[in-house]
């Protein structure tokens, strides 16, 4: 399905830790709700005002899905989409002033998601993330709940974990690592996982943990699944500023193709 | 509602915008966000004679008001494009004027030919030959600084090519004008200006170039009144022989209407598409909508009056 563009009015906009923020949107029901790994590029600023680019965010959470209690205005049901991210520079900054009522152009859903079609009730998933990149595991725990998959949660973090609330109703273990030993293990999120607990292992972070959690499950013959961060330019697949080399030797476009991959076609 | 058709080498186009290569795609990619059939042309991302995986490193870095890239060709290969990304282009763009432009990067003359041949083979409406990429070694630039060598490419690929033949020039070519001429007098039907700026940045922490290849192409409105220029000089050098396309750093309809005053055939709009992916079908209203303000029925009426 090709990206929308589109303006939307911020619902709500709330600093969750320091430098992490949370910024839902009321989504148009004219455009396809993404799912759990799907990207939208957000632009705070003029389309003539600095930064030149639009930042891709990723969803954090999609609602409703199936199972959700309906959220109404007016005797309307809402449609929200939720971004978590961290302020990082200039764009970032500028989406971390938002304010309920503000607009921001939208473009997406992007990219391709999870997929998580033919998983069987019952199957085995892991959720292994690391700082700002457990944002789009959470949609993942939620959509894999609704199909009676409760994921176990492996999150590490520098020091102190955000956003964990959440994950009681949606998933099943959930185990926390920070690098400070403040909260949960004192170290990695490797030294917690055990690959071959499970069917599947969802994974996104820094590329270092991506790499040792992939090379983890292809020991273990587990299928792992991550999700890329990379520059892009127009988050739709045009520019390729955002090319990844695949096992093939074949390049991709991570807006497009991914940012969710199989760990063997990106990692060696 | 003003008349915007732009006739263009045999062709009436819908508008004078067109999407400038590398920045749109195959248009597919824009098809749920932009009118297709509003955009004079889509220009395809650079092809090469065969598939080429881009360079590596970093590819992207933005600057105040532009963006530096170092993509390289990244393209599938003439042929697959034939086959899979040009039916893909024209059932986007079935029921529209809007023509299609295969740009073609090379590395030898010989690669340009039969690149060239194959496309217009295919029925592409116009090929637009690029000597000006700046990210590969024999990617073009080469040919786009001297104006002796890229005589020696057009008129080469000239003999080949059964479609009207745009070259698209450099920034770095060592003087617009004799540049402009050389095109010409090789055998090119127009010309479009300008490629992406040769530029450079430096990563402070590993004390290394951002890019592997250290240079690296900059485009977006940083360059626009340098583009401008340029433009200015080649529309004065050719005196009307063949038409000019302008391009570098557009982003609005006056910036675009700048281009046309100074003797523009047509725009091309790049790295505002990645600002706004409705810049193309944004700028097509924005002149529509000065030509009403002032009265103006048709961009012959205003094509280079800027130079009096």
């Amino acid at each position: 399905m090709p990206a929308r563009c589109f303006d939307a009015q911020v619902f709500s906009r709330t600093q969750v830790a320091p430098a992490i923020h949370r910024l839902t949107v009321r989504w148009p029901e004219t455009v396809p709700m993404p799912h759990a790994g799907q990207f939208c590029m957000l632009r705070a600023w003029g389309r003539d005002e600095a930064p030149l680019l639009s930042r891709p965010i990723s969803v954090h959470e999609a609602y409703p899905i199936s199972g959700d209690e309906p959220i109404c205005e007016n005797g309307q049901p809402l449609q929200l989409v939720t971004f978590l991210f961290e302020v990082k520079g200039r764009g970032t900054d500028c989406l971390a002033k938002l304010e309920a009522g503000d607009t921001l152009q939208i473009t997406g859903p992007a990219g391709n998601g999870f997929d998580f079609s033919g998983l069987a009730e019952g199957t085995r998933v892991a959720l292994v993330g690391g700082g700002i990149g457990t944002a789009p595991l959470y949609q993942a725990a939620r959509e894999l709940a609704a199909m009676g998959i409760r994921a176990d949660v492996y999150y590490g973090f520098r020091d102190e974990p955000y956003e964990m609330e959440p994950y009681r109703h949606t998933a099943g273990v959930v185990r926390v690592a920070t690098d400070s030993g403040r909260v949960g293990f004192h170290g990695f999120v490797t030294q917690m996982l055990k690959p071959e607990q499970y069917d599947l292992v969802v994974c996104c972070g820094p590329e270092v943990m991506m790499r040792r959690v992939a090379a983890m499950c292809a020991q273990q013959n587990t299928r792992c699944l991550v999700s890329l961060e990379k520059k892009m330019a127009c988050g739709i697949g045009a520019c390729l500023g955002c090319t990844c080399k695949t096992a093939s030797g074949e390049g991709k476009s991570v807006c497009k193709h991914g940012p969710v991959f199989d760990a063997k076609e990106v990692f060696e | 509602m003003s008349n915007l058709h732009v006739s263009l080498l045999g062709k009436t186009l819908p508008g004078p915008v067109i999407a400038a290569s590398g920045t749109f795609g195959y248009g597919v990619e824009y098809g749920e966000i932009v009118d297709l059939g509003v955009l004079g042309g889509v220009c395809s991302k650079g092809l090469t004679l065969n598939p080429k995986y881009g360079n590596e490193g970093e590819r992207l870095l933005e600057t105040p008001s532009g963006l530096i890239n170092s993509i390289g060709l990244q393209n599938p290969g003439v042929r697959h494009f034939i086959d899979n990304e040009l039916p893909a282009m024209r059932q986007a763009l079935a029921g529209t004027g809007t023509a299609i432009l295969a740009n073609l990067g090379g590395g030898c003359i010989e690669d340009y030919e039969e690149g060239c041949e194959l496309l217009c083979q295919a029925g592409v409406d116009f090929v637009e030959l690029n000597i000006s990429c700046p990210n590969v070694k024999h990617g073009g630039i080469a040919y786009g600084v001297k104006p002796e060598s890229a005589k020696e490419v057009v008129s080469r690929v000239r003999r080949v090519c059964s479609r009207p033949l745009i070259v698209k020039m450099s920034p770095q070519a060592e003087d617009i004008g004799r540049m402009a001429a050389a095109c010409v007098e090789a055998g090119a039907d127009a010309l479009s200006l300008v490629n992406t700026f040769q530029a450079c940045a430096i990563d402070l922490e590993k004390r290394r170039p951002v890019f592997n290849n250290i240079f690296a192409g900059l485009s977006g409105p940083a360059v626009r009144p340098i583009a401008l220029r340029m433009v200015w000089q080649a529309v004065g050098a050719v005196d009307g022989a063949v038409p000019v396309i302008g391009l570098g750093g557009i982003a609005s309809g006056e910036d675009a209407l700048q281009f046309i005053m100074a003797g523009a055939a047509a725009v091309q709009v790049g790295t505002a598409n990645f600002a706004d992916p409705h810049a193309c079908q944004r700028i097509t209203r924005e002149i529509d909508q000065w030509m009403d303000a002032h009265g103006v029925n048709s961009l012959d009426e205003i094509r280079g009056c800027a130079r009096g």
